[in-house]
């Protein structure tokens, strides 16, 4: 039996029983064409090499038992809170859809000529090609819900989006459509255990001078399987900056999807991951100049143990003509025992001579020397790793631009960290 | 298309190399090689089929053992698909279009001696100007005294044609002869190793050569040898639609050491040629083995048309505690190059090496880079690729450093580097890195850049030419991998890298 059959029987059972969502009908119908032409990944897809997936592929979600979430973050920013309970809008716990400079809706209920109509799907689409991301399309035609966002200005408030969980067993696709327009300024925070297993989609498209940040927190939620997709298209001058904290997990898969069409963009991806036992994280990151004198930068680091598994797949793609492009990736592992792994494929494919890119990977134990001179000054074993763990950290954390963010984002590592000090 | 003309004090000559050789590789043109000599050749029906492969054996005069081998690797080959993962485009291959097997008529009885040999035959090595002083010692002339001497296999299209210093190299103990004379004289080491590095079964182009290989190569150096002089291959596709399968097969014995060169050139012809190659290195205990292979096939025209399709398997095997590899390559000819030379780190305490200068130009495709597998504790590898793409070439180095969970306190280091000439080339890297235990190190960096304009500035400010100061500064670009070369490989890579770089600029 071929492998294009094996995929189609595998998204047939996969498909069985589930129905397209009201709404977005065109570009849900397109979508699930695109997805049939590909079927979905198996093992042996190139792709795919260093994690499996098995458990996505699933006919039903596997329950994860609810852990203890503890303290939402972020709780002293003044910001638009918004709270998804097992991928559904709950209105009765969320702020109003209201912002300055901003127009809110949701998914589920946009009417027919919403202006997302045309916006839904339309940079997964593109970011299907040269490789098939078969989640993002199953996504684009499944999503329950999701948040519409149009910035025309500048907006007076982060939206912060909070995903909670009441059932073990909770599958969800959430797809959400940003849209800034010409030197609009919007973040967006996201945090909360969301679902058992989870398929997120977000696409941004940024105009000429736009700017976004994006910090995202996947909370400590041991069982959780999940697949994320970070669709981005840079117009000229825009700005795009993504900073994801992951803390447990069993499977996380988070990709990143980024094409500069305009000149004189930035494009900033981040990632700090900490896993302990049935941990397998995945980051996954596409970026594509396809305009001169861009900027991109990639900063990933996992800290793992007690046989945790940490990818990392990033790609620097520099097409014809893209010259003076600024491309630089870092992927970073600490192992913390011998059972622990770190799988990395760090690309470059260049079509142009003018370009600086570089890219640099590295695994190793915490520095004995570093902890012996840590040791020296009477620092206890324990605060030693756990400081030479937060400093090797920090890296990504320096990516958050408000400090505030990047202070509770700090606060949580060092938490996870006492947690798992054994 | 103008002749480079080097500044011959600017290079660095080192002791004992032959000035007039530097003169004669600088005065090259862009392809020096590219003569077929006209030869009578006895050629084996086209195509591929058992008999082609009985055939084959029985020309070599082979044993049943070797034929079951080559036949249940054909057998193999015939359920295997050829791999597309390789960044490299090219039609089809039509792998019945071939002649698998080509012999100069002269050689359909072997020569006892090199005075046997064709006189046109030994006037193609003559013409060929390298291996350095290899046309005068196949030819049976003493180098003078103290002067550094190397040993010769040459392999014209499907055989072996005479292997120079065989006398001497036995006084030490050292085997140097051709595969299939192994086969007939040797045969209890051949057995023992042909195919225990790179099985039958390993790949499709390595399923391929076990099939239908016809020469090659055999070294064995037996424990605690220094083998006493440089050992060479010389490897020439002369034939049209001929395809080259040559298999060499290098057993390094306990607290041995070997240097190893191999050069390989082809004739201009409009089809492609098809190059499918195996080396195998078995390395025991405190061993040593130094491979430098200068790869100067012909790389096609400006167009793209013909050129060699090189798709070559090298591993090497460190299969006891402290033995020591290290592949040297200079990559400036074919068509389209896939190769991937490897070293399997199994003995604790073993240590792999690889250099490599990848040079694409014009139509050229070269996806090319290393494999290091950390099974042994305490393993060190380190990978030097620097890879230059000019023209329309593509470039891609593709490698993967493995760290398994028992090979505690390895360490790997590895450096790629590459160069755009033009903005109508590509340069690309995909490296797997895959760690499985906290007490080993693994480091990868990796940049792509343009040649310096202020260097190129520098250079042009004090009289060169643009050509000459492109071929300067991409030398000083690849100068850690030139460095690890042996003195008379160095010397003539350094001026392929200019050669190669023809036409690139301005």
């Amino acid at each position: 039996m071929g492998a294009v059959s094996v995929k189609a029987e595998a998204l047939a059972s996969r498909l069985a029983g589930l129905a397209l969502p009201a709404g977005m009908t065109a570009a849900r119908e397109t979508a699930l064409a695109r997805l049939s032409a590909m079927g979905l990944p198996g093992k042996r897809d190139e792709y795919w090499h260093y994690t499996d997936p098995a458990a996505l592929n699933a006919v039903q979600a596997k329950p994860a038992a609810l852990a203890d979430t503890g303290a939402a973050l972020f709780a002293g920013l003044d910001a638009v809170k918004l709270v998804f309970v097992d991928g559904v809008f709950d209105a009765a716990t969320s702020d109003d859809l209201a912002l300055s400079g901003v127009s809110l809706s949701r998914l589920a209920t946009a009417p027919a000529g919403h202006w997302a109509q045309t916006a839904y799907g339309a940079l997964e689409s593109a970011g299907q090609s040269p490789i098939a991301r078969p989640w993002a399309a199953l996504n684009t035609a499944f999503a329950s819900d999701g948040l519409l966002i149009h910035v025309t200005g500048k907006a007076a408030k982060p939206v912060s989006v909070i995903y909670l969980r009441r059932d073990d067993a909770a599958d969800v696709v959430l797809h959400h459509v940003i849209k800034l327009d010409a030197g609009a300024e919007f973040t967006l925070l996201e945090q909360g255990p969301a679902a058992a297993r989870l398929n997120h989609v977000i696409e941004v498209d940024l105009a000429q001078g736009a700017r976004f940040h994006h910090i995202r927190a996947q909370g400590r939620d041991l069982g959780r399987h999940a697949v994320t997709h970070i669709f981005a298209h840079l117009g000229a001058e825009a700005l795009f900056k993504s900073f994801t904290l992951t803390a447990d997990g069993a499977l996380t898969r988070n990709e990143a999807v980024i094409t500069f069409a305009g000149p004189d963009a930035k494009a900033h991806v981040a990632g700090a991951a900490m896993g302990d036992g049935a941990f397998h994280h995945d980051d996954t990151v596409f970026v594509t100049h396809a305009a001169e004198r861009c900027e991109s930068r990639q900063v990933f680091k996992k800290v793992l143990k007690h046989g945790a598994v940490g990818v990392f797949q990033g790609k620097i793609l520099v097409k014809k003509g893209a010259q003076k492009t600024d491309g630089y990736q870092i992927s970073q592992a600490l192992l913390l025992d011998d059972d622990s792994q770190f799988l990395a494929k760090p690309e470059l494919e260049i079509y142009a001579d003018d370009v600086k890119c570089s890219h640099g990977s590295t695994s190793g134990a915490i520095d004995d020397t570093a902890l012996f001179y840590l040791r020296s000054r009477g620092v206890p074993l324990r605060a030693a790793q756990s400081l030479l763990i937060l400093a090797f950290l920090a890296d990504t954390i320096a990516e958050i631009e408000d400090e505030t963010i990047a202070e509770d984002i700090g606060a949580q590592l060092e938490i996870w960290l006492a947690r798992h000090e054994s | 298309m103008a002749n480079i003309e080097l500044d011959l004090p600017q290079l660095d000559v080192r002791d004992g190399v032959d000035r007039e050789t530097i003169e004669t590789v600088a005065a090259m043109g862009a392809y020096k090689y590219g003569w077929a000599t006209d030869i009578e050749m006895d050629y084996a029906p086209k195509g591929l089929s058992e008999d082609i492969v009985r055939l084959i054996s029985a020309k070599n005069g082979e044993p049943d053992w070797l034929l079951d081998w080559r036949l249940s690797a054909y057998r193999r080959w015939l359920g295997m698909e050829e791999p597309h993962w390789a960044m490299l485009t090219y039609p089809k291959i039509d792998y019945q279009d071939q002649y698998y097997y080509a012999t100069p008529r002269s050689m359909a009885v072997k020569p006892k001696s090199l005075d046997e040999v064709d006189p046109k035959l030994l006037a193609t090595y003559k013409k060929l100007g390298i291996p350095l002083k290899e046309q005068a010692l196949l030819a049976g002339v003493e180098a003078p005294e103290g002067e550094r001497r190397v040993a010769v296999d040459a392999v014209f299209d499907s055989v072996s044609v005479g292997t120079t210093f065989k006398a001497e190299l036995a006084k030490a103990g050292v085997i140097f002869c051709s595969i299939s004379e192994a086969v007939k004289e040797h045969p209890e080491l051949v057995r023992k190793y042909l195919g225990s590095v790179v099985p039958p079964t390993d790949n499709f182009f390595a399923t391929l050569n076990s099939a239908v290989f016809s020469d090659g190569s055999f070294v064995y150096i037996p424990p605690g040898t220094r083998c006493p002089m440089e050992l060479s291959t010389y490897f020439r596709i002369n034939a049209e639609n001929t395809g080259q399968f040559e298999r060499t097969l290098i057993i390094c014995d306990r607290g041995a050491y070997v240097s190893y060169l191999e050069g390989c050139t082809a004739p201009k012809r409009d089809t492609h040629q098809l190059h499918a190659a195996v080396v195998e290195l078995v390395i025991l205990e405190d061993a040593e083995v130094k491979y430098s292979t200068v790869q100067n096939w012909y790389p096609g025209d400006e167009e793209g048309r013909g050129g060699i399709y090189n798709f070559v398997t090298k591993r090497a095997d460190c299969r006891e505690a402290r033995a020591k590899v290290m592949w040297t390559q200079v990559e400036t000819g074919s068509a389209i190059t896939w190769k991937y030379p490897s070293c399997i780190l199994r003995g604790d305490d073993s240590q792999g090496e690889f250099y490599s200068i990848a040079i694409a130009n014009n139509a050229q495709q070269a996806d090319t880079g290393t494999k290091m597998i950390h099974l042994g504790k305490r393993t060190k590898s380190r990978i030097v690729s620097k890879g230059i793409s000019a023209g329309r070439a593509q470039n891609t180095y593709r490698g993967l450093v493995s760290m398994h969970p028992k090979a505690t306190d390895s360490r790997n280091y590895t450096q790629c580097d590459s160069l755009l000439i033009g903005d109508q080339c590509g340069a690309h890297t995909v490296p797997y890195i895959e760690v499985k235990n906290t007490s080993s190190r693994v480091e990868h960096e990796a940049t792509t850049s343009k040649v310096d304009e202020d260097q190129l500035f520098y250079c042009r400010s004090r009289g060169m030419s643009e050509e000459e100061a492109v071929a300067l500064v991409v030398n000083g670009f690849c100068r850690e991998v030139l460095q690890a070369l042996p003195m008379e490989f160095a010397m003539e890579a350094q001026s392929l890298v200019a050669i190669s770089l023809e036409g690139s600029v301005g």
